[in-house]
């Protein structure tokens, strides 16, 4: 049960080897946390971060979940809920794929919107049901600001991020009421550990950035966060700047 | 069917099916046809935090079942309804010269509620909460069952202060206050810090029914502490009529027209800042104010409470409304009560007056809230930056001065200190698994706290 500050107490990572996802069950975990669950591909990086979850005290478990299996999300999930109320869902998974690569190899491009996109849609309504029937919750949906206006960059991606952020709106308008609580989170470039080699830009973020965004708008009861929040009037004007300037914009 | 029962401040919101009965078959009902996510006795939702909630379940609404079912005026005791609200039980009995044994700030509050948060009232130091007044209670419990509970049994004292998890209270027998008039002479005085505060308090509350000091958290440094001390007593009759009486005072038409003053800044509520503290007199005795007045300062605001949340969440930001922290401190226990103060007071912008009072003997609710000493009562906005973190810090200070954090209004401590602050917890669980083995009664705040 969240307490008053919209603090968790129990969570679900879909995708639990996700640095944004680790660094705001960390986060959550140094608060109310006691009982984490990490879903995702069975691997020794799922494991390594379930210890490192351990290690700070909390009840982790991983349970097997993989995005591009939508039949087997009904039992995966059902697995976790019927253990016990979960207040916080984290939809955390995600590939950003290779876009000059998968532009000349269309079943690739294809996984990956499977993997963002349809594997969400599955996995969000499984989890917004069981939220539903417990009468509490929040589904935070991880999404992109590349999901807000396509760029030639990453296309792919971005067509993927912006079914996924659509449905999210959609979902969190359709369980107004209910008592569940659904956040589309929008951050903008992360640094990882996999972009670690690119050159800094001005509206760059980092997961630990992206987990107190998070903290603040569960408390608040946010329905969208961007990260940072300049981003958002940013976002607003380069969505209604005329395509043939965008086009030709270093984005 | 798929109401919203969000309770006082809307922070953390869960939905419940709310089920309204009309008679004790239908309550029976409910509570034998409960589903997996169980049942909760309920009233109007006054209760700040997440203790009247169930999420996913049902809450009964018992303020259908509000009968006054027999007044014994010559004994002072009273058999009503669970779902019968205080204020107009007050209403019912002070034309027959008693008063419910217990009186609140919120007129709202129900029988019912009074015995699951087992209330106390600003004469604690004197006459305990209301359970100690309770001569015996029918409850309908989770097998379906209407049993009459009296003080000795286990039962009962699991129930008192119980909040509501160990069945459902549908009559209570209790006895009264007796008073005279329906007015109440009341002393008022400024202390100028904690110390003198504390020093007043403890040398004179004795003598007063009722006794509460404001505490304005906007004074610093050597003002650390300062507060309005009210004491009052219930007006016997002859010093209504005698010289100086209220009866005395100009015509009738006179006092009719002084009743419709607007109400001093210092016995407002919602007075931002020290104004209300400014405002005070240094030293005043004598006073005479009515009944209602006196306990229900805040009459005039429709859902008030939700009112006050935006009105001093506003400049923190968005979200949140307001979080209730109260807390007990046993004697002996100034220095950590000085800590908390000094804490408080060093939050950022305004900040509502803090109330202290004394508290008498403790009651024998397992979950009861009272303890000998001192407790502290401040409301304050979620959206304060770091807010969260430094409740946790005086939860620790408070847990490790042998105090406890009030389960009623809460939504927001700590599971594991919850034992500590209740060392009759671990009885409380064993009685719930006893009997009610498929947990029948719940609420969010028995799944946050593991109750």
């Amino acid at each position: 049960m969240k307490d008053a500050f919209g603090l968790p107490q129990s969570l679900l990572v879909l995708g639990g080897t996700s640095e944004i996802a680790l660094a705001t069950a960390r986060r959550l975990v140094a608060r109310r946390a006691r009982t984490v669950w990490l879903a995702g591909r069975p691997s020794p990086a799922l494991e390594e971060a379930a210890g490192s979850l351990r290690a700070l005290g909390a009840d982790v478990r991983t349970v097997a979940f993989d995005a591009l299996d939508p039949e087997s999300h009904e039992t995966a999930l059902g697995k976790v809920f019927a253990e016990g109320d979960i207040d916080l869902v984290l939809l955390a998974f995600g590939v950003p794929g290779d876009q000059a690569h998968d532009e000349r190899d269309p079943v690739r491009a294809v996984r990956v919107a499977q993997t963002n996109y349809t594997g969400a849609v599955s996995a969000g309504l499984v989890a917004a049901r069981a939220l539903q029937a417990q009468g509490h919750g929040s589904l935070v949906v991880l999404s992109s600001v590349a999901g807000e206006r396509p760029r030639r960059a990453d296309f792919i991606y971005g067509s993927s991020k912006a079914g996924l952020d659509a449905f999210a709106h959609g979902l969190g308008d359709a369980l107004h009421g209910t008592g569940v609580h659904v956040m589309v989170v929008r951050p903008g470039t992360v640094r990882t550990a996999r972009t670690a080699g690119r050159a800094a830009a001005p509206l760059d973020t980092t997961p630990g950035a992206v987990a107190a965004a998070i903290e603040l708008g569960l408390r608040r009861r946010s329905e969208t966060v961007w990260v940072p929040g300049l981003l958002r009037p940013v976002m607003s004007a380069l969505r209604h700047a005329p395509r043939s300037l965008y086009r030709r914009l270093p984005l | 069917m798929g109401d919203t029962v969000t309770g006082m401040s809307e922070d953390t919101v869960s939905v419940a099916r709310l089920v309204r009965p009309r008679s004790y078959e239908e309550a029976a009902a409910a509570v034998r046809d409960s589903g997996a996510r169980g049942t909760l006795p309920g009233g109007p939702g006054r209760a700040y935090g997440d203790a009247a909630r169930n999420a996913g379940g049902a809450v009964l609404d018992l303020t259908g079942l509000d009968r006054v079912h027999v007044v014994d005026a010559d004994e002072g005791i009273v058999l009503c309804d669970a779902g019968v609200p205080l204020h107009r039980l007050a209403g019912v009995l002070l034309p027959l010269g008693w008063l419910p044994p217990v009186m609140t700030g919120d007129r709202g509050v129900t029988v019912g509620g009074a015995i699951a948060a087992d209330l106390h009232g600003r004469d604690h130091h004197v006459s305990g909460s209301f359970c100690r007044q309770v001569l015996s209670l029918e409850m309908l419990t989770a097998d379906g069952e209407v049993r009459t509970v009296t003080p000795d049994t286990e039962l009962f004292e699991a129930t008192a202060g119980g909040m509501g998890l160990t069945g459902i209270v549908l009559t209570a027998t209790f006895r009264l206050l007796p008073v005279e008039t329906p007015y109440l002479t009341v002393d008022t005085e400024r202390a100028a810090d904690l110390d003198a505060l504390l020093a007043r308090m403890a040398e004179g509350d004795h003598r007063h029914r009722y006794a509460a000091a404001r505490i304005d958290l906007t004074g610093r440094g050597t003002a650390t502490g300062r507060g309005v001390l009210v004491r009052a007593d219930h007006t016997p009759l002859d010093a209504l009529d005698g010289p100086g009486g209220l009866r005395d005072r100009g015509t009738r038409a006179w006092r009719r027209l002084q009743a419709l003053r607007p109400r001093p800044l210092h016995q407002r509520a919602a007075v931002a800042g020290d104004v209300w503290y400014r405002a005070a007199p240094r030293a005043r005795t004598g006073e005479i104010r009515r009944l209602s007045g006196f306990f229900h300062p805040l009459d005039g605001t429709q859902q008030w409470g939700r009112q006050w949340a935006q009105q001093w969440s506003r400049p923190y930001g968005r979200g949140g409304g307001l979080v209730r922290y109260r807390f007990a401190l046993g004697h002996g226990r100034e220095e950590a009560l000085h800590r908390v103060v000094g804490r408080l007071t060093a939050l950022p912008g305004p900040t509502l007056p803090a109330v202290l009072q004394h508290l008498g003997d403790a009651g024998t609710g397992w979950l009861s809230f009272p303890l000998p000493g001192w407790s502290l009562t401040v409301d304050l906005p979620a959206a304060l930056p770091g807010l969260a973190v430094l409740l946790d810090e005086l939860d620790a200070e408070v847990a490790a001065s042998g105090g406890r954090v009030a389960l009623a209004g809460d939504g927001r401590l700590r599971p594991d200190l919850l034992d500590t602050m209740y060392p009759r917890a671990a009885g409380f669980r064993a009685l719930r698994a006893r009997c009610d083995p498929r947990g029948v009664f719940t609420s969010d705040l028995a799944r946050r706290l593991g109750l």
